[in-house]
């Protein structure tokens, strides 16, 4: 093999294990989930391949509502979660001094236990009578039928908990990354805080913004266990929905409809997200 | 189409780099378009199942000393008193687990394996005569049970037991118990007792209720609250019924629909009245000292059949079948029904646990002078009168309509 060829060869020998690992976990079950939702068929007679669109249409018709909620609920909780998480990013971040790495591992803390039984913890943490609401009844703060749990905003407390880090995270490494020397200057040119706050220090923390709004909304929107431990009939996501079509009717085709249809809304969301807010400005200011 | 390309396109494409990836585009297509059509999945259904099947199946199979037993939460003892008895007689050890909380999520987690003749990692389990019960039959899951290996079973089991719809003859099955699903209540916050379906209803209960997600014990209660009987009701009824069920779950009465998982939030006032199986709630009191309350429905109630079955691929189908047995021992039998308070298949138990009745005292003295005379372990034919059973299906289209009516309720 000339030396020539092997360096032509070689990137495509570096990108092969990643491909490799994308094709098979991939693009194979995208493929076969997308061949599902578009048969017909039960599961003792087996399923055919029908080309049936109308299986979309159906899916989303029968279900449009619980598409809405979820995304409504994922939006709702990512703009809570920037909210709690920008303020607290941003003072480790420009306030923690020599124990950040402390501070960050508080914050990840909670995290070494599994997502569901943390979320089963604020089930029993919740619950009518437990810890919190059982004094408030019993002082007649609240009356003995108030509840928390099976509401819109537990689920979406439970969202908001459970995704937090991962919008913190990549917002702190994007304001560590902002040089406390320009915020000086921009004190030197005469901002005031607010000012130097929001046309220095914001902007240049919008790739984490941008990355943090990502990684936390798209798991947040497809998301079923929250809805299932803390909601109740009236809060089921299109995630629970999915799981339900999946597992329990085996109504394959119809799972894999919706999963389809959740995939493209969440993709156009976040183009539209990335469109509003200038992916070209916000990476170009992350690889500074 | 193509007489009038767009230059630019027409450049594009002609341009190197670009041309080369609009080959594996191109490429991935032509894939994609024959992976779509390649993705079929085949149905299973098997031929139905013949005398000679019970002889091909059994032929050298041998006891191994160990059986792997998938159960429901309150379903023995936790102490297994009997499973150990078992042990010291004959040798096998039992992985007792209680991995089955509903029907349909247990048939989905299992189909799988079982539809690629792979063990499910258990030789016996214990599967409601419901709709999955009939699936797992129809695809030839089941070991078909060689009666001559279940001697306690053809002497001690009640003659209804073995004349049930859902497995005539039981070729596939032998009950493990028979319960009535009726409506549990917690007295703590519950002043006036429940004693209609129509108390789900009431709006002074609003976010306490608990339904259950099974779309035929579901169903069953939406009809009789409606007075329709489930086991002879049509498609009309059951869209009455889920729009009286609707109405329920809009109004913000409905707290949640349960799997076994609604005898906790019973407990802790989560819910304070649900549908609830007969002897999970007594269980409950025995094992957490907790003072539920269970009662029959006025417009009725439904009886159902929990059986014990061997799935096709089982590891130790022998020893299986040997537990399966045991469980039929007049006095194992009776032990178990003192314990979990469900209906036995076993008539003669009763007589055992009045009998135990008498050699004991105090409390223990009293609570088996309740089993044996509870119309829950022991119903009279008065009894059964009032309650109803499934709606048995007769195809595969009549039970996705039906599914079709139920489900959206629970999972929306």
């Amino acid at each position: 093999m000339s030396a020539r060829l092997r360096a032509r060869l070689t990137p495509y020998a570096l990108l092969l294990p990643g491909g490799l690992w994308l094709l098979i976990f991939f693009v194979v079950p995208l493929v076969a989930m997308l061949s599902l939702s578009l048969q017909q068929g039960d599961i003792v007679n087996g399923y055919t391949m029908t080309w049936h669109w109308q299986t979309y249409v159906d899916g989303v018709r029968q279900y449009h509502e619980q598409i809405i909620r979820s995304v409504v609920y994922g939006a709702v909780s990512t703009v809570l979660q920037l909210g709690i998480g920008y303020p607290v990013a941003y003072w480790i971040a420009f306030h923690g001094g020599r124990r950040k790495s402390a501070y960050l591992f508080l914050l990840l803390l909670p995290f070494f236990v599994s997502f569901v039984l943390r979320t089963i913890a604020w089930q029993f943490f919740l619950s009518d009578n437990g810890i919190l609401l059982g004094p408030l009844k019993d002082i007649g703060l609240v009356t003995q039928d108030f509840h928390i749990l099976a509401r819109s905003a537990a689920v979406i407390g439970g969202l908001t908990y459970n995704y937090l880090p991962f919008m913190v995270l990549p917002l702190y490494v994007a304001l560590e990354r902002v040089d406390p020397g320009v915020v000086e200057a921009a004190h030197d040119l005469y901002a005031s805080r607010v000012q130097a706050f929001l046309r220095v220090v914001l902007p240049l923390s919008l790739p984490g913004v941008f990355a943090g709004v990502l990684i936390t909304f798209v798991p947040a929107s497809s998301d079923y266990v929250n809805a299932s431990i803390l909601g109740g009939p009236q809060n089921s996501m299109i995630g629970n929905v999915i799981q339900n079509q999946y597992l329990i009717n085996q109504t394959y085709p119809t799972a894999a409809a919706l999963s389809f249809t959740l995939m493209a809304i969440l993709l156009v969301g976040i183009f539209l997200y990335a469109r509003a807010l200038g992916t070209e400005d916000v990476l170009e200011a992350a690889a500074r | 189409m193509h007489e009038h390309i767009d230059p630019a396109l027409l450049r594009g494409l002609t341009h190197r780099r670009a041309s080369r990836r609009d080959l594996f585009l191109l490429l991935g297509a032509a894939g994609a378009g024959l992976a779509l059509s390649a993705c079929e999945i085949q149905g299973k259904k098997a031929p139905s199942s013949k005398q000679g099947d019970v002889r091909k199946y059994w032929a050298g199979k041998q006891k191994n000393g160990h059986v792997d037993f998938a159960n429901w939460p309150l379903y023995m003892d936790p102490k297994h008193p009997e499973l150990k008895k078992f042990t010291a007689a004959t040798g096998i050890s039992v992985r007792y687990k209680e991995v089955i909380r509903d029907n349909a999520p247990w048939f989905a987690k299992i189909q799988p394996r079982l539809a690629a003749g792979k063990s499910i990692g258990y030789d016996l389990m214990v599967v409601t005569n419901g709709i999955e019960f009939s699936e797992l039959v129809e695809l030839g899951y089941l070991a078909p049970l060689d009666h001559t290996q279940l001697p306690n079973f053809t002497k001690y089991a009640a003659k209804k037991f073995k004349q049930e719809t859902f497995d005539p003859g039981n070729v596939f099955s032998v009950p493990w118990a028979s319960g009535m699903t009726g409506i549990g209540y917690n007295p703590q916050y519950v002043k006036a007792p429940p004693t209609a379906i129509a108390d789900l209803w009431d709006p002074k209960y609003k976010g306490k209720v608990g339904m259950m997600s099974d779309s035929q014990e579901l169903g069953n209660f939406g009809m009789l609250v409606n007075g329709v009987k489930p086991e002879a009701s049509g498609p009309a009824d059951w869209t009455n019924a889920a729009a009286k069920l609707k109405d329920q779950r809009d109004k913000g009465i409905v707290r949640k629909y349960y799997e076994q998982d609604y005898i906790k939030p019973l407990t802790s006032g989560d819910v304070w009245l649900t549908m609830a199986w007969s002897g999970d709630i007594f269980q409950q009191n025995v094992s957490e000292g907790t003072n539920l309350r269970f009662v029959l429905p006025e417009e009725g109630a439904t009886i159902w059949t929990d059986n014990m079955m061997i799935p096709k691929t089982a590891v130790n189908p022998v020893d299986a079948i040997m537990l399966m047995d045991f469980f039929y021992d007049p006095r194992n039998a009776a032990s178990l029904a003192e314990y979990i308070n469900y209906v036995t298949p076993v008539p003669s138990t009763r007589d055992i646990i009045r009998s135990d009745a008498a050699q004991a005292s105090g409390d223990d003295k009293k609570s088996l002078e309740q089993v044996a005379d509870s119309s829950l372990v022991f119903p009279s034919e008065a009894d059964y009168a009032r309650l109803h059973s499934y709606r048995p299906f007769e195809n595969s289209q009549e039970k996705q309509q039906y599914q079709s009516v139920f489900l959206p309720l629970v999972q929306s």
